[in-house]
Order: C-alpha cells, then sequence, then structure tokens
C-alpha cells in the first residue's frame, strides 16, 4: 500500500525519468527518435531477409514464405523484452548508486522507470512487428489481443527474476557475469529459433520444464497459428512467476537498509 | 512539539571477514554471525524545537556526514529513530543528479522532481531560482557546459527554492565564490527568521558560531559535548588546539600588566604596520568593482550610482592593506527632489555579520543636505580600513531620506562592493582593530 502511494507522489519524477531516458539517447543524434525505430525494424528486415528468402527455411504445416520470420520474430522480440528488463533490474541500483546513496527518495521508483522504460521499447518494436504483418498479410486478427495477458505474465517472472538479481548483485557482483552466461543458455533452451515439436522427446521434456517455454509456445502460436494459447500450460509458469515477484519484492524490503550501505 | 526528535540513534556497519563470509551467512542463516559490527555511531539523541539552529561540529571521521545521511534517511539507522514534523530540504551534495546533457532548465525540473514537486509548482518557481542562480542565458544550454560554480549555483537555487520547515545543511556552501556564498547565507538567515529550524554541519567554527544557538560535538560516534553554541565550540577549539600543540595546558604567567597608552605624539597607524607590511603577515586585501546589478531594494527616488573605495586622493584602489586609511565613496542620483539626505553603508563578513558601518546622518544632522532631481551627489567615508581575517566581505551601500530612527529608504544595494582578505594571520575576532600601541614590560618583583 505504502509502496503504491510513493510511486504516486513521485510518479512526476518517474515520467519525467522515462522522458529523459530518451530524450538523452538520442539527444546528440541527427536522426533523433527515428533511431528508436530503425533497431528494432532492421531486425525485424534481416530475420525476413535471411530466412524466408536466403535460407528458405519452412515451418512444417506453415507454408507462407514470410512464416519462418514471423515465427522468429514471435519468439525473438518478446524474448529480447525479457532480457532488456532482467538485464535492466540487474544494474539498476549500481547504476542509480550516487542517486540512491545522496537523496531520499523512495528506491521503489528505480524499478518501476526501468519497467517503463522497457516496456516502451517494446510497445514500440511490437506495433513494426503488427505493421510487418499486415504488410505481408500475416496478420492474425483478433486473437492478437491475447498476448496481453501472456505478456503482463512475463512480466511479473522478469521482475521477480530481475529484483533478486538485482539485489543480490549488489552484494555479490558474480551474479551479474554470472547471469549473462545463464541468459545465453537459457535463451537455447527456450524454442525461439526451433519449434519445441522438433526436439526429440527426452530433449521436448527438459526445455518444458523451462517457465520461458509455455509463454514463447503461447505467442508463437497466437501469432503463427492465430489460435489462443493452452491456458493450462502457463499455469505452472504463472505459479513460478508470482512466487518469485513475491520473494524479489521481499529480498528488496529486507536488505534495501543494508544495500545502501553496501553501494 | 519539536522540530527534530532524534532518539538513541545508533548506526553500526557490517565488516565481513571475507568475501565468502556473506554468502555462507545468507545461505545458512543460523550457523554463528560471521560479520563484525562497526559502530560509527552511537546513543545519539537530541531535539530541536521550531526555528532554532543546531549546529554539528567535529572532526573529520566523527560520524557528522552519517548522522546527516540518517536524519535525512538516506541510510537507515541499526538502533533508534529520528522524527521531523515538516518539509525538509537537504543541502548535502549540490548538483547531485544533474545530467550533462540536459539543459539548465530541464535539470532543474528533474531535480524539483526529485524533491517530490511537480512540473507546474515547479514552473511557478522557474522564474525566481533563474534570478537567484544568476546565470543568464546559460539556462538554457547544456549543464556540461557550466563551470562548477554556476552548477553548484543552479543546485542551491533550486533546493531552497521553497522554504522548507527543515533545512539540512552540510559544507556544500564551501564551494562557490564570495559573492555566493554572501547570497547562500542571506537566505538561509532569511528562512531562519521565518521559522525554518536549521541543521547545520560545518568546520567552520565561525559559521556555526553566528548561525546556531545550540551545537553538538560529535567525537568517534558519540556526542562528546551539547549545549549552548558558544560553550560548545569553546571547548572544542580547546581541544583542537590542546591536540594541536601537544602540550600542557599549564603555562608559566609573568606578571604582566597592559599599560595604557598615554596619549603622546598622535600616531596615526598601527604601530607595527611598517614592520608588518615587510613580512607576510601583510593583510592584503582585494577589493572588486562596483557590482551594478546587485540585489537593491528602495523606493526609487535615488539611484546608487557607484561605490568604491579609495585612496586618500581618490583614486580607485584595487588592493588594499589592513590598517591603512581608506576613502569609501558612495555617488547616488537623486531621481526626485531629496531632502535631508543619508547616505550609509555597512560592511558584512560572508556569513551577513554586520561588522562596522556608519552613515552621514549625525554628520549633517545640523545642516541637512538637499538635492535637486538629477543631480549626483557624493558621500566620502575615511577610516582606517580594520584588519580583516582571511574570507570575503561585501559592502551594503544606501541611501535614505529621514532621521536615523525613522527613514525612507530609496535604494539599499547589498553587496555593492565585495572584497577578499587573502592573509588573516595575527588577525583575532571578527575584525582586527589598528592598534595604537602594544608594551610589555617589567613592573616590580613581588616577594612571597
Amino acid at each position: 500500500m505504502s509502496l503504491v502511494k510513493q510511486i504516486w507522489i513521485y510518479r512526476g519524477f518517474i515520467l519525467g525519468s522515462v522522458k529523459r531516458e530518451f530524450q538523452s539517447k538520442y539527444r546528440n543524434s541527427l536522426l533523433g527518435a527515428s533511431w528508436l525505430v530503425l533497431q528494432p525494424l532492421s531486425q525485424i528486415l534481416v530475420f525476413t531477409l535471411v530466412f524466408s528468402q536466403v535460407m528458405r527455411s519452412r515451418i512444417p504445416g506453415l507454408d507462407s514464405s514470410f512464416g519462418y520470420s514471423i515465427f522468429l520474430c514471435a519468439g525473438l522480440l518478446t524474448w529480447g523484452f525479457f532480457a532488456d528488463l532482467v538485464g535492466r533490474y540487474q544494474n539498476m541500483f549500481l547504476e542509480n548508486a550516487n542517486l540512491i546513496k545522496k537523496i531520499n527518495f523512495p528506491t521503489i521508483c528505480i524499478p518501476v522507470i526501468a519497467l517503463l522504460n522497457a516496456g516502451i521499447n517494446f510497445i514500440i518494436i511490437l506495433s513494426l512487428f503488427i505493421g510487418f504483418m499486415l504488410l505481408v498479410g500475416s496478420f492474425p486478427g483478433s486473437v492478437l489481443i491475447l498476448i496481453v495477458p501472456v505478456l503482463l505474465l512475463q512480466i511479473t517472472l522478469a521482475m521477480g527474476l530481475g529484483m533478486t538479481i538485482g539485489v543480490l548483485n549488489v552484494f555479490f557482483r558474480d551474479i551479474g557475469h554470472l547471469f549473462a552466461i545463464v541468459l545465453q543458455f537459457w535463451f537455447w533452451l527456450t524454442p525461439i529459433v526451433y519449434p519445441l515439436q522438433s526436439l526429440p522427446y527426452w530433449a521436448q521434456e527438459i526445455v518444458n520444464l523451462n517457465p520461458m517455454t509455455p509463454l514463447i509456445t503461447a505467442y508463437q502460436s497466437i501469432v503463427v497459428q492465430g489460435e489462443p494459447p493452452l491456458w493450462a500450460s502457463l499455469m505452472p509458469s504463472c505459479t513460478f512467476a508470482c512466487l518469485l515477484c513475491l520473494f524479489g519484492m521481499y529480498l528488496f524490503k529486507i536488505r534495501a537498509g543494508e544495500m545502501i550501505d553496501e553501494l | 512539539m519539536d522540530a527534530i526528535v532524534v532518539t538513541n540513534l545508533g548506526k553500526a556497519y557490517r565488516q565481513y571477514h571475507s568475501r565468502w563470509s556473506r554468502l555462507i551467512e545468507w545461505v545458512w542463516p543460523f550457523g554463528r554471525a560471521r560479520h563484525e559490527r562497526k559502530w560509527v555511531l552511537r546513543d545519539i539523541s537530541f531535539c530541536v524545537s521550531p526555528g532554532h539552529a543546531l549546529g554539528i561540529i567535529g572532526t573529520n571521521g566523527a560520524g557528522k556526514s552519517t548522522l546527516l545521511k540518517l536524519i535525512t534517511g538516506t541510510t537507515q539507522p541499526t538502533l533508534g529513530s529520528v522524527n521531523m514534523q515538516g518539509r525538509v530540504a537537504a543541502l548535502l551534495e549540490l548538483g547531485m543528479g544533474f545530467h550533462p546533457d540536459f539543459t539548465g532548465r530541464q535539470n532543474v525540473v528533474m531535480a524539483a522532481q526529485l524533491l517530490g514537486l511537480h512540473e507546474d509548482e515547479v514552473n511557478l518557481h522557474m522564474a525566481e531560482i533563474e534570478s537567484f542562480a544568476e546565470i543568464g542565458g546559460y539556462i538554457d544550454q547544456p549543464v556540461r557546459v557550466y563551470s562548477s560554480g554556476m552548477q553548484v549555483r543552479l543546485a542551491f537555487a533550486v533546493a531552497t527554492a521553497v522554504r522548507p520547515d527543515i533545512l539540512i545543511v552540510d559544507e556544500a556552501l564551501s564551494v562557490g565564490d564570495g559573492y555566493f556564498q554572501h547570497k547562500c547565507f542571506a537566505r538561509i538567515r532569511m528562512f531562519q527568521e521565518k521559522g525554518s529550524t536549521l541543521l547545520f554541519v560545518s568546520h567552520d567554527l565561525a559559521v556555526v558560531r553566528s548561525l546556531c544557538d545550540q551545537a553538538i560535538w560529535l567525537d568517534n560516534g558519540v556526542i562528546r559535548d551539547a549545549g549552548e553554541t558558544k560553550t560548545v565550540l569553546d571547548r572544542y577549539a580547546k581541544s583542537i588546539y590542546a591536540k594541536e600543540q601537544e602540550v600542557e595546558a599549564a603555562t608559566t604567567h609573568l606578571p604582566v600588566t597592559n599599560n595604557i597608552p598615554k596619549p603622546r605624539t598622535r600616531q596615526k597607524r598601527d604601530c607595527r604596520l611598517d614592520f608588518i607590511n615587510n613580512t607576510n603577515l601583510r593583510n592584503d586585501i582585494e577589493v572588486f568593482e562596483f557590482n551594478q546589478d546587485a540585489e537593491s531594494w528602495g523606493d526609487g527616488k535615488a539611484k546608487i550610482t557607484f561605490t568604491q573605495l579609495q585612496d586618500l586622493n581618490g583614486a580607485p584602489l584595487s588592493w588594499i592593506v589592513g590598517g591603512e586609511e581608506v576613502v569609501l565613496a558612495i555617488e547616488a542620483l537623486a531621481l526626485e527632489e531629496l531632502k535631508s539626505v543619508i547616505v550609509g553603508f555597512m560592511v558584512r563578513d560572508r556569513l551577513g555579520q554586520n561588522l562596522f558601518g556608519d552613515n552621514t546622518y549625525l554628520a549633517t544632522f545640523d545642516k541637512p543636505i538637499a538635492v535637486e532631481e538629477n543631480h549626483l551627489f557624493r558621500s566620502n567615508f575615511h577610516f582606517f580600513m580594520p584588519l580583516l581575517p582571511r574570507g570575503t566581505y561585501a559592502i551594503t551601500a544606501a541611501v535614505a531620506v529621514g532621521t536615523q530612527q525613522n527613514h525612507i529608504v530609496h535604494q539599499w544595494t547589498n553587496e555593492a562592493v565585495y572584497f577578499e582578505s587573502h592573509n588573516g594571520i595575527g588577525v583575532n575576532g571578527l575584525i582586527g582593530v589598528p592598534m595604537q600601541s602594544i608594551t610589555i614590560e617589567k613592573v616590580s618583583s613581588i616577594s612571597r
């Protein structure tokens, strides 16, 4: 309750910081905010060119020439959001050490700012992706709205994980290095560039233990097949995400004071 | 109801034996503690009633900054509690959180938001912040092109834009030039008069003495002494002095009497000047130009056109030596007809304390001076410049009409001229009065 109140009181600072991050990123560039669009756009174009034209990859049971690139974008862009958010959370306390140590303001503002920044970036990317799907005529239709609950679940998972790692990273800097490695393995253990069905059965069982697997599969099912995800398959991840989020907040709460001494 | 109540405050930092100790302790919290507590503050209790000022003094590492951090809430106390009533402004790190790539204006908004203000509230104060910081067109330039002084000025202006109920000041003000320090202290005094509670930390005992009515002396994390500023400061100074000297306080007393000098030949200068001025003890005072845009007020019937320190021949001085004769010339323009005009000045030190001053009232008492419209008039004050401790000083000049007790101010210019004393060795007190003679002699022997 008090956290929400603090965030509300400091909403001016939070919104201002979000605005300023975007401004500062493109302040001294000629093209300014266009870079915000150009970067993800080039990413989508590369996938499309390489995989649908050069390598001519096909997804079994899907014969549109853009099928694979849409499949790839569905997983890769959302994974990108996940990794971006966790990465920001991992370093947010260290990067804002000066502010936290010297000025008395609610520390909870920092994760909120990081979430908003990453979220806005992702919304830009997502709208470009939707535009791309409309352009190539593979727009899945109104079923697309179902990615919202899946995204919320993903944000919960990322925040819980990020908060835990962010706090631990203040005390044990090894966590940051370790997590960069973990993230790489994690990426390949998630069916992003390959469909889950293409794996042998024993490998599918391992990949299914990964909490990100049902989420990415859900995106792919919505975007590529135009079908709602199997909600039941998301339940374990949902439980895990909520527990992790609670743990992260608990850790933050009990270690906040000590964290300031350590920074 | 006290404005600040600090009860049994204590702060300890954890020190782990090795890098792994913390990990082991976290993973297995049931075993023995693998850290030691290093106490930097212990058993700190005090309260400050609203409108009062408390000074905190102590040597480096005594825990002053930690105490301020605990009070402002950036650091969590290990023991005890801090309670404060009202809005708090802390001038701990001026310019913290300024982003070099953003303009001054944007940074002002950002800094104010960090204080919990909203953008529209900030915009209300923007004009006032700009005028106080006096950075002119730089306000719309990125902060990275600012000088450090400009950054501090802007930061101070933001932090004090809204009068706080409690103002907490660290050594932050020791940066910035003399002119700025004058303005800052003037503002702090103004807050004090309007009822703000002040918490002031400094090594500079003169500042504490002049601003605070109560003081706390921190030593090694505990309160060594607390009470009336004067008492605490005297004890503190004594302890520092004893430490520096490392000799027993007992000194042998010679039977010395200060002879009252007989009125010999009228000696105008301090008898030591000829000697002192040839040594590095010379009290060199640098004088700056008349500050045309200095802050001023009044009904505008007269305008001070210049204020200048001159030698006896009327030539402007850029350097003077403490103890020498100088003339302070104040010239003003009457914008309307003025009857019985008074011109006055006051010299203030950087803390805004009035050191000395005078006016033309008594000198012109029997024959009041009237000035016609659009006429310039000038008054000269001829005096021996006192010896001044190192620091900056400002001359306030004023033109008024009426009597000493009852007058209307036409123009009152704060800080019309600045001067800076570069070497105040051997000056005791706020100012050193040029001595006519100093002697020491044996009078008689006393048999015991």
